[in-house]
């Protein structure tokens, strides 16, 4: 008499054998008590905003302010070395933190600057790049730069691993240009980037370096005149395992669920817009980014002045993968439009946004 | 000097006492484990007691464990994020109770599975199997659960009696062979019955240790039968042992309500007549037990008619409770009564076969191993008509 735990099995099972006490059971589901529909289990429930977390995310408590982040350039501080050359520093500080990734759920983190996403470090093709990175976390950490170089700057066990309390000095130069990323790349590695070690590292292309394409290489070079004109924004697709059972419970675009969907992204309608977008999603294959009523051309890597897709509205990223995106909104009728991962799994968990646009 | 001895006989009470609360007092005041458990979050607990489907969406009650208040954060239906309000608000102390309603369309016949996450993003899963609106507590379906009850506990039973005048007119041993036969089918419901109350404990919030409780809640239950049943110093009368016997089977056709009545609030009762047929069959031989030790009496039909109702009538307000009121801790220790009153009978109708064989003066052991052998297959090879 094993009834306490019902399964659906044995409803489909016992339901082919009908008769008079299924129709006893029929009138304990639909009496008249019920309205007796018999297709739609609740019915009053459709009502818009529904499918949202609950509450509001404590930003100042947390120290970021995932609006804040999506323009929140990290440009370090510039010399001129002996050749003329720029010399970009970097100051990164690994630190645990406890951060609050959806109202009411907080995460025990391991920050770069104390914040998930790290700071976006955005620097100009060809600058010699140091990057001053100590560990003030409770285990072992590194950078790892997607970027060309040498073996001994890579960022993994015996190659810039800094122990806690310790310190590493990355130097390199800024190439290939292009929208790139760095993360932790110590053992174990799952566990090392879904905690929060990564980061956006962004390389505008310098304009002079390619006269075939220098307007378009200005307007991506931070602070020109023609770069002004642009709405710019950095995403970093990211997803948190809040139980450590190897799966998200909580995905978003800059760390917090719905973040962009309670209070959307202004954008002038009559402005370009363009997206830094990083996959650092732990667990899943791939994540993707899918833009309403829109399409868009895409710059997979950054690394060319050139679109590598033309005219899509939804493109997709394995883990690190990422790429820049271009929207223009000109001439659009003033409203709301939804972008958000198109695995609709990542969308029910926090994976969706909203673009206010206004004329 | 009587004086003196009461006087120290109240300080070994006060002195120990007085101790005890010092340690207590000492153990939290200085902390010595504060070494052990630094910053290790606090353990929690969540667990779900009922739920409620209705045109609203879904009600959970739940239960908080953990060992510091707990907050319920955030809730998932089939892996997405949804409202919900939770009343009381805030957060949850240590087996503090909250509903939590979630305005979310569920669909007639399918699965949802709900995920609570706490603030520490621990999470908890709640699974409803089938989902079917909520029986709710009204004349037409009291009548219907009532309904089902007599035919589940009342039929059967009666039907069983019927044997009753075969009974009478057969030989000691064909005696020894039914009472046996009870004996054998009660040691099925005492197992069975415990089976349940473990597997509801399973259930119920871990604070509440509910699996000790049903041991310990039998137990008790056997031993305080055994000691009304020795004051009066002689064995059970004939008719004092067919109450017993009603009254046990009853207390489980009660536990067997509430399985079936739960079984309706969760949609598993689409099973159908194959159920309730199952059930009739299986308690068809409950009858038989009750009137067993009546064989030498000229009962009433009043008397009869109401042995049927003591063991069968339990079973309409399982049902009830089952379908309205179900809490898992409740359910468990209701058959952990069931079970301890049944072990009882047990041993009183196994003196009553040893009484007989005695004053018979021939061996009961063919008659007595056969007929237990019989009735435990009777009850085994009848529940496999009721398995879910």
């Amino acid at each position: 008499m094993n009834l306490f735990r019902p399964s659906r099995r044995g409803l489909l099972g016992g339901s082919l054998l009908g008769s008079l006490f299924g129709i006893t059971a029929a009138r304990a589901q639909s009496g008249p008590a019920h309205g007796g529909s018999a297709h739609s289990g609740a019915s009053r429930t459709h009502a818009p905003g529904v499918m949202m977390t609950v509450g509001e995310v404590d930003n100042a408590a947390n120290g970021f302010d995932p609006h804040d982040i999506l323009t929140d350039w990290d440009t370090g501080t510039t010399r001129v070395d002996a050749d003329g050359r720029t010399v970009r520093t970097f100051e990164v500080t690994a630190e645990d933190k406890e951060i609050e990734i959806a109202p009411g759920i907080y995460f025990p983190a391991w920050t770069y600057n104390g914040r998930v996403p790290g700071p976006t470090l955005r620097a100009t093709e060809g600058e010699r790049l140091r990057i001053v990175f100590r560990n003030h976390g409770s285990m072992p950490h590194t950078m790892h730069f997607h970027g060309i170089h040498g073996a001994s700057m890579d960022g993994i066990l015996g190659a810039g691993e800094v122990e806690p309390g310790g310190e590493f000095i990355y130097e390199f130069n800024a190439f290939p240009f292009g929208c790139h990323l760095y993360h932790c790349h110590s053992v174990p590695l799952k566990r090392h980037i879904h905690k929060g070690l990564y980061g956006t590292f962004i390389i505008d292309p310098d304009p002079a370096r390619h006269p075939d394409a220098v307007e378009v290489a200005r307007s991506r070079l931070l602070g020109s005149p023609e770069n002004m004109r642009w709405q710019e924004m950095v995403m970093v697709m990211n997803g948190f395992d809040t139980n450590f059972d190897e799966e998200n419970e909580v995905y978003a675009v800059n760390t917090i669920a719905h973040a962009y969907a309670k209070k959307p992204i202004v954008i002038d309608r009559d402005r370009p817009v363009r997206i830094y977008l990083v996959n650092v999603t732990e667990f899943d294959p791939i994540n993707s980014f899918h833009l309403h009523a829109n399409f868009f051309d895409y710059y997979d890597h950054g690394t060319t002045l050139t679109p590598t897709l033309r005219t899509v509205d939804t493109i997709m990223q394995c883990q690190a993968q990422r790429g820049i995106i271009e929207i223009s909104f000109a001439g659009f009728e003033p409203g709301r439009y939804m972008f958000h991962a198109h695995q609709s799994e990542f969308v029910e968990l926090g994976w969706m946004s909203f673009f206010e646009v206004r004329a | 000097m009587t004086g003196d001895s009461a006087a120290t006989r109240a300080l070994w009470v006060a002195l120990p006492t007085a101790l005890i609360a010092l340690v207590a007092w000492a153990f939290v005041t200085l902390d010595p484990l504060a070494n052990l458990g630094g910053g290790v979050p606090p353990v929690e607990e969540l667990t779900v007691e009922r739920t409620v489907l209705d045109d609203n969406g879904i009600k959970l009650l739940i239960r908080a464990g953990g060992t510091e208040p707990m907050v319920l954060a955030q809730v998932q239906v089939d892996g997405a994020y949804w409202r919900f309000h939770q009343e009381p608000e805030g957060s949850l102390a240590r087996l503090n109770q909250a509903w939590i309603d979630i305005p979310y369309p569920w669909v007639l016949g399918e699965t949802h599975h709900i995920t609570l996450i706490t603030g520490t993003g621990v999470t908890f899963e709640h699974t409803i199997d089938v989902a079917v609106a909520t029986p709710r507590p009204d004349r037409d379906m009291l009548v219907t659960y009532a309904l089902v009850g007599v035919f589940v506990g009342v039929v059967p039973v009666v039907l069983g009696m019927l044997f009753f005048p075969a009974l009478r007119s057969a030989s000691v041993n064909t005696m020894t062979f039914t009472l046996a036969l009870t004996v054998g089918l009660l040691a099925f419901l005492l197992v069975d019955t415990m089976a349940e109350a473990l597997e509801l404990a399973e259930a119920a919030a871990a604070p509440f240790s509910i699996v000790e409780l049903v041991w310990l809640v039998a137990a008790a239950t056997a031993a305080a039968l055994f000691a009304i049943g020795q004051r009066t110093g002689a064995p059970y009368a004939p008719i004092t042992l067919a109450v017993s016997i009603a009254v046990g089977i009853g207390l489980h056709n009660f536990g067997e309500g509430l399985a079936i009545g739960s079984a309706f609030a969760t949609g598993a009762a689409a099973l159908g007549s194959y159920l309730v047929i199952g059930f009739t069959l299986h308690n068809i031989t409950e009858g038989v037990g009750i009137v067993a030790p009546l064989t030498k009496q000229r009962p009433s039909i009043v008397l009869l008619g109401g042995l049927a109702l003591l063991a069968g009538l339990p079973a309409v307000f399982g049902i009830w409770l089952g379908a309205f009121a179900f809490s898992p801790h409740w359910a468990a220790l209701a058959l952990a009564v069931g079970a301890g009153a049944i072990l009882q009978v047990i041993v009183q109708v196994s003196w009553l076969i040893q009484r007989q064989a005695q004053m018979a003066g021939a061996s009961s052991a063919v008659a007595s191993l056969s007929g237990g052998a019989l009735g435990l297959v009777l009850m085994y090879g009848t529940s496999l008509l009721v398995q879910a």
